[in-house]
């Protein structure tokens, strides 16, 4: 068969079940895409930025528990005049004080940095990095449509950000619970509000993946040099604790914090909003999302290339 | 859709403007199967109608049309438009075979479709042995080659190719010519952008001579040379009685202009009336008992049209 006959015949194909047509395609495109962004050199800041938190919970585990050790005194010729054991309790000791340490450090450091600044990498490089790199216009000059192009790309940046992410939340989870003991553990996830935590701060993590994905996808295609956009988007999810009410709601934390099984103090400056349920906060979240692609289709069905001068 | 527009390449009063910048201006134009060569000076528009016919660029104002096809439907016009561009940039970390089927994945070949026709490039533009290498260890004759496989492993109807010879050895040239006119033999359409006018001569079916956004000519390159019967031609003759044939010439007034060579046995003339200056040149060389060895019209290359028609050098486009 020819490579114009099976052309004719995928042709024919994408006439006839575009659907299954554009999934091949973006099947196709979503491997070349977590391909070069998870297992090229870009990718190793990316790594160390998801391991980050589960280090930082290794490190509660082992020495955040209990800490116990022993003073020896001596007079001045080494006799040992008196010995005392002494043992300081460290955050993770308590289970409540544990469970709100993990709160800050999961909203703090993994949602607002790792997970922030992750997607940012991921998402902004999918269409800026190939402008930089000057190989978009493959993708242009290619049979499939832009918006497929964007589906493919997004896609892809999903699933390696929640693949990255969700394993960074895992594994600090699972320190968090190491750090506890096995039966305490067990006790407080099947027989308490354990279970429920997880598959809060799960859902935390593939949200603001996604979430901040599109947003970031959007960037990436609007702006030549994204990084300063990405900050002010940063200032303001950062500064959502003192904005009002009804200015909270633009963003992405706060949906993403309204789902936050343990609340959180925020000091003494902030302005307290209702959190929105999570009936809303998720389709919410998913819709806002699909809008910001919508936009991301319509601005690259506009986009044109040109390399070189005439 | 007719079954003219199913077989050529249309612009139907085509502009492109940067901001306030003239990138084309008022194209009209209709490209049939074979070897047409777009040829002009820097920025005279030769990307940008190469950009636009592919969808890179939006158009201003007008129509495209590629077999039917609008630049708007990338998912119908590149199945069958095949496109290397002037810019000489790879994703990162590929090889050259992995250059061509990483975007050949994205048609919806199956896999062994895809080896297949990835390994036919690759033979094709002779790169079937260094297809595993790394393209960033490749020359520039290399990277030239396997953009050129990259955009013709789908097998495309039409190719469009923007300065394809740029970097390679006189031996990758000329195959690389014997390549476009057996693609061109096949009933596809080529489209060539080049300012290497000797080349352009040589491969050619068609020109488009652009300057400064604006088309100055197209067609076939005689039937351009034969719109400019305003322009006197020149036409090269070498004899053992050059002084005298010049003054015979003038006498006739069938010459404007007349240049001796150095060697002395060249002459260079220029005349509006290309027949009655050959017919009173038997006359002259019969009277004059001349022995001519060479009569030639310089003209006939492109460089000369171009040199006519926007007042450059052909050497300097």
């Amino acid at each position: 068969m020819s490579a114009a006959t099976e052309a004719v015949q995928t042709q024919q194909g994408a006439t006839a079940r575009p659907w299954r047509h554009w999934l091949r395609q973006v099947a196709a495109i979503m491997r070349l895409e977590i391909r070069r962004s998870l297992f090229g050199k870009r990718a190793t800041l990316i790594y160390l930025l998801a391991v980050l938190p589960v280090l930082i919970m290794l490190m509660l585990a082992l020495f955040g528990t209990e800490r116990t050790w022993t003073k020896t005194v001596t007079d001045g010729h080494g006799n040992v005049t008196s010995q005392s054991t002494m043992s300081r309790s460290g955050p993770m000791k308590d289970p409540a004080t544990a469970s709100v340490v993990f709160a800050g450090l999961f909203e703090g450091l993994i949602v607002r940095t790792v997970i922030f600044f992750g997607c940012a990498w991921i998402f902004m490089n999918l269409f800026r990095g190939d402008i930089v790199d000057r190989s978009l216009h493959y993708y242009f000059l290619a049979p499939v449509r832009r918006e497929v192009l964007v589906c493919g790309k997004y896609l892809s940046g999903a699933v390696g950000s929640v693949l990255l992410f969700g394993a960074a939340t895992a594994g600090s989870l699972f320190f968090f619970y190491y750090a506890r003991g096995y039966s305490a553990s067990a006790q407080f996830i099947f027989g308490g509000p354990g279970l429920k935590q997880i598959i809060s701060y799960m859902a935390i993590a593939v949200l603001g993946c996604l979430g901040y994905g599109a947003f970031f996808l959007l960037i990436g295609l609007f702006f030549r040099n994204p990084i300063i956009p990405a900050l002010l988007i940063y200032g303001w999810e950062w500064l959502n604790f003192l904005l009002p009410p009804f200015l909270k709601k633009i963003s992405v934390i706060h949906y993403l914090t309204s789902l936050a099984p343990v609340p959180i103090s925020r000091g003494a400056f902030a302005i307290v909003a209702e959190p929105t349920s999570a009936m809303f906060a998720i389709p919410g979240l998913l819709i806002v999302t699909i809008a910001v692609l919508a936009i991301a289709c319509w601005r690259i069905r506009g986009l044109e290339i040109s390399y070189g001068v005439d | 859709m007719t079954n003219t527009q199913s077989n050529t390449i249309v612009f139907d009063d085509v502009s492109k403007f940067y901001g306030e910048i003239l990138g084309v201006n008022r194209v009209n134009l209709t490209i049939a199967p074979g070897i047409t060569s777009l040829v002009g000076p820097n920025g005279a528009g030769k990307s940008t109608l190469m950009n636009l016919m592919t969808g890179l660029l939006k158009p201003s104002r007008g129509a495209i049309s590629i077999l039917g096809t609008s630049p708007d439907r990338p998912d119908e016009l590149f199945q069958k438009v095949g496109y290397c561009g002037g810019f000489d940039s790879f994703p990162p970390g590929v090889t050259g075979a992995e250059f061509i089927s990483m975007y050949l994945s994205v048609h919806g070949f199956s896999r062994s479709r895809i080896e297949e026709l990835t390994l036919k490039a690759l033979e094709r533009v002779g790169l079937l042995e260094a297809g595993n290498r790394k393209v960033a260890a490749y020359s520039k004759g290399m990277r030239q080659r396997v953009r050129l496989a990259q955009s013709i492993a789908h097998e495309p109807s039409v190719l469009i190719l923007d300065e394809p010879l740029n970097g390679l050895d006189p031996m990758a040239r000329a195959e690389t010519i014997d390549l476009f006119r057996t693609i061109a033999r096949e009933g596809l359409h080529l489209i060539i952008s080049s300012h290497i006018l000797q080349e352009v001569d040589m491969m050619s079916d068609a020109v488009v001579l652009l300057n400064n956004g604006y088309i100055v000519a197209e067609g076939d390159i005689h039937e351009v040379r034969d719109e400019m019967d305003d322009h006197p031609i020149q036409v090269l003759i070498r004899c053992n009685r050059p002084g005298y044939l010049a003054a015979r010439a003038f006498e006739e007034n069938i010459i404007v202009e007349a240049k001796l060579l150095d060697d002395r046995y060249g002459l260079l003339i220029r005349t509006r009336d290309p027949d009655r200056f050959h017919l009173a040149l038997n006359r002259i060389v019969v009277e004059g008992d001349i022995e001519i060895e060479t009569v030639a019209s310089v003209d006939s290359d492109l460089n000369a049209v171009y040199q006519y028609l926007i007042g450059s050098e052909g050497s300097s486009i």
